[in-house]
């Protein structure tokens, strides 16, 4: 009976929601990461990586991760290839996490959702500041992280509606 | 113990090098390929600027399209509060344009006589105009750029000046064949010389990474003659790539050093790409 609501449209539609979302963010001016909002601002890309790649990884794939990093650095104008490397090193820590973890745990998760992004935006600025000698605002990227970790449980519920939707249309 | 070192690394290892169904690369594979990628974005090779340059057209392209929907929105947004706005605004401008044409004398004589003092002392000054359509204003924390749709074709080249109506806005940092990119004054590695007038004191304005400028390398007792009074920031030519004079912002705050740009940047749709020619030379 259930699979009689099942369309193959919106299966073939929804599973191609993360990745569609992730490069609408990369490559559309409308950005989270940048509101025009003083001491406020999240890295929407880190959660959607963090989120699909911990709990569905079959909908994000590690390519498309690494050329969506590649199109943000364009974009975004910084040297080609840093957000990639950030990107997969988050994309790291979630498959680790994976593997030592036979029950998912949304503490656990937020927890070290917190360790990642800390670590991944200590790379980025150290790249960028210590390698390629641009400046950047400390302050900025630690509000970013900041408030990347507070929004995670509600993009959290979000995404895992849809994964629920996608699992559901998947799923005979 | 050694199992718990042993568990470590089995998940390691397999969270680096284990594929799943639907993955063609290891994560390892990538990983390494994005540091292979950072390292060569390091060096100036010409076959690495040219795929480089490819990236970036298609990139700046695609960008630009899928920004489409919401640049019209934001388009229609505008238009609904103008409409909404013009009474107010009518009367703003009736004053504006009272004020503008005593201005505009003033400015005409002050004009033809700096030509003729120009002449005198063998400077004057040529300037080349390309008019440009901002293709993506995706501001970030990081940088403060736009991208614009003239490039190498149109005889960009690397540090032009970049206007807004008459005042600047920033300079050319990447050119690409048909687009390039400007780095705005607010940009925390923006650096321009300038001129605070009207006790001409020679300055540097710094960008903050937010939407004001901060004055540099100005002794501090300058700051006391400031008080109470209207500072405005002109270029002042002596890096030799801006022609002196050209309008920068108001200071706002003269004991934090804070500077107003005169340019929204948020709201550049056209730009002007200029070049000086000061006394014959480029």
């Amino acid at each position: 009976m259930s699979s009689l609501n099942k369309s193959p449209f919106l299966k073939i539609f929804l599973s191609y929601v993360p990745f569609i979302m992730l490069f609408f963010s990369v490559f559309n001016e409308f950005d989270f990461n940048y509101l025009k909002l003083d001491y406020f601002s999240f890295n929407f890309v880190h959660l959607l990586i963090f989120f699909w790649t911990l709990r569905n990884p079959d909908q994000l794939g590690y390519l498309a991760i690494f050329f969506a990093g590649i199109i943000n650095d364009v974009v975004i104008g910084i040297p080609i290839g840093i957000s990639s490397f950030c990107y997969l090193i988050l994309c790291s820590v979630t498959a680790y996490i994976r593997n030592i973890t036979l029950t998912p745990n949304f503490m656990k998760d937020w927890i070290s959702l917190l360790f990642t992004i800390l670590l991944i935006n200590s790379i980025q600025v150290i790249i960028l500041d210590l390698v390629f000698l641009i400046k950047v605002d400390y302050t900025n990227y630690l509000i970013n992280s900041g408030f990347t970790f507070l929004f995670y449980p509600i993009f959290f519920l979000f995404f895992n509606f849809l994964n629920e939707r996608i699992s559901y249309q998947t799923n005979d | 113990m050694a199992t718990g070192r042993d568990d470590f690394v089995i998940a390691i290892r397999s969270a680096f090098l284990k594929k799943k169904d639907k993955q063609k690369f290891s994560l390892l594979t990538l990983i390494i390929l994005s540091i292979f990628v950072i390292v060569l974005s390091n060096f100036n090779f010409k076959a690495i600027q040219f795929v480089k340059l490819g990236i970036n057209e298609v990139i700046y392209r695609s960008s630009h399209i899928a920004s489409i929907p919401e640049n019209k929105l934001k388009e229609i947004t505008s238009k609904f509060k103008s409409h909404m706005d013009l009474y107010e605004s009518h009367q703003k401008e009736l004053i504006k344009i009272e004020n503008s044409d005593q201005l505009k004398l003033q400015n005409e004589f002050l004009t033809a006589e700096n030509e003729k003092l120009r002449e005198l002392l063998d400077e004057s000054i040529n300037s080349q105009e390309i008019f440009a359509r901002v293709l993506i204003d995706k501001d970030s924390p990081y940088l403060k750029s736009v991208v614009l749709n003239k490039g190498t074709k149109d005889k960009v080249k690397i540090g032009m000046a970049v206007i807004d109506d008459v005042y600047l806005v920033g300079q050319i940092i990447e050119v690409n064949y048909t687009n390039s990119r400007a780095l705005l004054l607010s940009d925390l590695n923006s650096k321009i010389p300038s001129v605070l007038e009207p006790d001409d004191i020679q300055a540097v304005i710094s960008g903050t990474g937010s939407d004001f400028g901060k004055i540099e390398h100005t002794q501090e007792e300058f700051r006391e003659d400031f008080k109470n009074k209207e500072i405005f920031a002109y270029t002042s030519g002596l890096g030799g790539l801006f022609k002196p004079g050209i309008p920068i912002g108001k200071i706002n705050n003269i004991s934090e050093g804070k500077i107003n740009f005169f340019s929204d940047f948020t709201q550049l749709n056209y730009v002007k790409i200029v070049s000086y020619k000061i006394g014959g030379e480029e």
